[in-house]
């Protein structure tokens, strides 16, 4: 699939999907339709959130990543773990084991991803102080609502710090640190994000904000989660001592991440807000909108509740993970970002640590390209609409009355989609039936 | 020439709707392709305007009308009407009660904010009577 076509990660087992409605109502952009007896997905409209997936009892609802094997590609492979996979396993003393478990699974080296939320946060902390930024500035961590802007509040785009994602940061410094150590080219290295979520793999093949991605891959939780475990419980047996350094680890600030308000901690901003659920994601940022939040200075919004910990293709519980991240936080050195980052860390990374290009909105919502044309669609959209009968049963595919009106006009459904209109009609031509008979009796 | 006009009714003093009208605004302007810097200031314009009529009136509406350049918004209300247009458009001033400004409105920027965010603004209102605002917002 070429990298134009592909715009989001979530998608559907055909062979699994019932055509139930279960996804349908719970879609917070409405971008999934029942038809011909199946989900499908609209994908100017899908955001990656994968409210779909948890709520599919059919499980049909997929998040494509990258399986382990496709590490191979490359002569050297560097996994990056999320912070959020530290909250997946019982017994975490030290998160030494987690990447000693990572090198017996194949890869040569871990860099953890705190370390890149250590250097965005510091990065933040410097464009907050500029007294020409926008307010209030926008967390840009969380794919899944960069895209939810892009698509429903396109005004907002210029608010989103144009600060790259800890991901994104770690896998420039992890191929950076690897290649001057062990003099090999950038290009032999691979770097591998183990993600809890689909949407870090679409931004890996459309980056927001930047031309290319300094990952190559990401590998699901889920994925690796057996295998995992399996390593953990062999202990640190068998592997020699100079690979038992816990390498490459953060902060306690930045493994902090992981959860809804840990980036706002570490930023040292009193007026930040957190926020974490697509859907109070999207309230939060109406009030943004209509200028509610004059003094907000900074907004963390993550699209999965509880923070990154409660991803949708994790193992574990999210509030168990979280309880588990805050734990491990609370046992590590207490530094703050601004005594521990040092600002040439983030210089020292020149272009790399910001974005090179602006986010462009998503006209998906855009009824026509003629100003004219749209007020046409949307006067007859009304027209309809009073029509249906309001119930937003989902029986049609659409997910409201609302909805399948704006189908219907965009051509993408009938009338008589609707059950009860069909019902109406057809008991209409019962009648006109019996007349018929009646009068035609002999 | 093509016109949309739309009447969003708002309730005095009802807190659980009050927003809603707002956001169905937005939500049509964005259908439309109105540019965002356009829908941005209108925003804030008409979610001050919809907080008006909860607070302030006893009942009112606002009127969206759109053509191919320009959308008037109308804020509607019967109620107290304004005795001094000046004063109230004056930033800070306020007669909004304790119990309201306890919810964090009635500041007394939302008049002011309106004009603001507006492409021209007119104001009429008649004591005992009721207050119409037109925002008119150029495309």
């Amino acid at each position: 699939m070429s990298a134009k076509s592909f715009l989001h990660s979530v998608r559907l087992d055909k062979g699994k999907c019932v055509g139930c409605t279960g996804c349908l109502k719970r879609c917070p952009t409405e971008a999934i339709r029942i038809r011909k007896g199946r989900a499908t997905i609209i994908d100017e409209l899908c955001v990656d959130c994968g409210e779909c997936i948890r709520v599919c009892q059919q499980h049909a609802k997929i998040a494509v990543t990258d399986p382990l094997s496709s590490i191979n590609r490359f002569k050297y492979k560097i996994a990056l773990p999320a912070p959020t996979l530290y909250g997946q396993f019982k017994k975490l003393d030290d998160i030494s084991g987690i990447s000693r478990g990572l090198m017996r699974m194949g890869f040569n080296d871990v860099f953890d991803v705190s370390r890149g939320a250590d250097i965005a946060s510091r990065a933040i902390m410097e464009k907050l102080k500029s007294p020409t930024c926008p307010r209030p500035l926008i967390s840009s961590a969380c794919p899944s609502v960069i895209r939810l802007i892009q698509v429903r509040f396109p005004e907002l785009l210029d608010n989103i710090v144009d600060v790259r994602s800890p991901m994104e940061i770690a896998a420039t410094m992890a191929r950076k640190e690897f290649c001057e150590k062990h003099g090999v080219r950038p290009e032999e290295v691979g770097c591998f994000f183990i993600t809890p979520c689909a949407s870090k793999a679409t931004a890996i093949r459309r980056p927001l904000g930047h031309e290319k991605s300094s990952v190559d891959g990401a590998i699901s939780i889920i994925e690796i989660y057996g295998l995992l475990s399996s390593q953990l419980r062999r202990g640190q047996m068998g592997l020699p001592e100079k690979e038992q350094d816990p390498s490459h680890v953060g902060t306690a600030l930045g493994i902090g991440w992981a959860r809804s308000g840990g980036e706002s901690l570490a930023i040292e901003e009193d007026e930040a807000l957190a926020v974490d659920g697509i859907e109070n994601v999207s309230k939060v940022l109406e009030e943004i909108e209509n200028d509610r939040l004059p003094d907000l200075k900074y907004f963390e919004g993550l699209a999965c509740e509880g923070g990154c910990v409660g991803g949708p293709i994790v193992f574990e519980n999210v509030y168990i993970a979280r309880n588990r991240i805050r734990k491990l936080v609370v046992g590590l050195p207490k530094e703050r970002i601004s005594e521990s980052v040092a600002l040439d860390e983030v210089t020292g990374l020149g272009e790399d640590v910001f974005f090179d290009r602006p986010i462009e909105p998503i006209a998906a919502m855009k009824l026509d390209d003629d100003f004219s044309e749209a007020l046409k669609k949307m006067d007859r959209i009304e027209e309809v609409r009073k029509m249906l009968p309001g119930l937003d049963c989902g029986s049609c595919g659409s997910p409201t009355c609302q909805a399948l009106a704006e189908d219907i006009v965009r051509g993408y459904a009938k009338e008589l989609d609707c059950l009860l209109l069909l019902k109406q009609r057809v008991s209409e031509m019962a009648k006109q039936m019996v007349e018929i008979s009646e009068l035609t009796r002999e | 020439m093509s016109i949309l006009k739309e009447e969003f009714p708002v309730e005095a003093m009802d807190f659980v709707t009050a927003g809603e009208a707002s956001a169905q605004i937005k939500r049509l302007l964005k259908k439309l392709g109105v540019d965002a810097g356009v829908i941005r200031r209108l925003s804030i314009a008409c979610y001050e305007a919809e907080i008006n009529l909860v607070i302030h009136s006893d009942g009112g509406k606002l009127v969206l009308e759109v053509d191919s350049n320009e959308v008037t918004l109308i804020s509607e209300d019967v109620g107290p009407g304004i005795p001094d247009i000046d004063l109230a458009m004056t930033e800070g001033y306020s007669t909004a009660s304790e119990d309201v400004r306890m919810m964090g409105f009635g500041a007394g920027m939302g008049l002011a904010n309106m004009a603001r965010n507006a492409d021209r603004f007119d104001i009429s209102s008649k004591v005992g009577e009721g207050t119409t605002i037109k925002m008119y917002f150029s495309l």
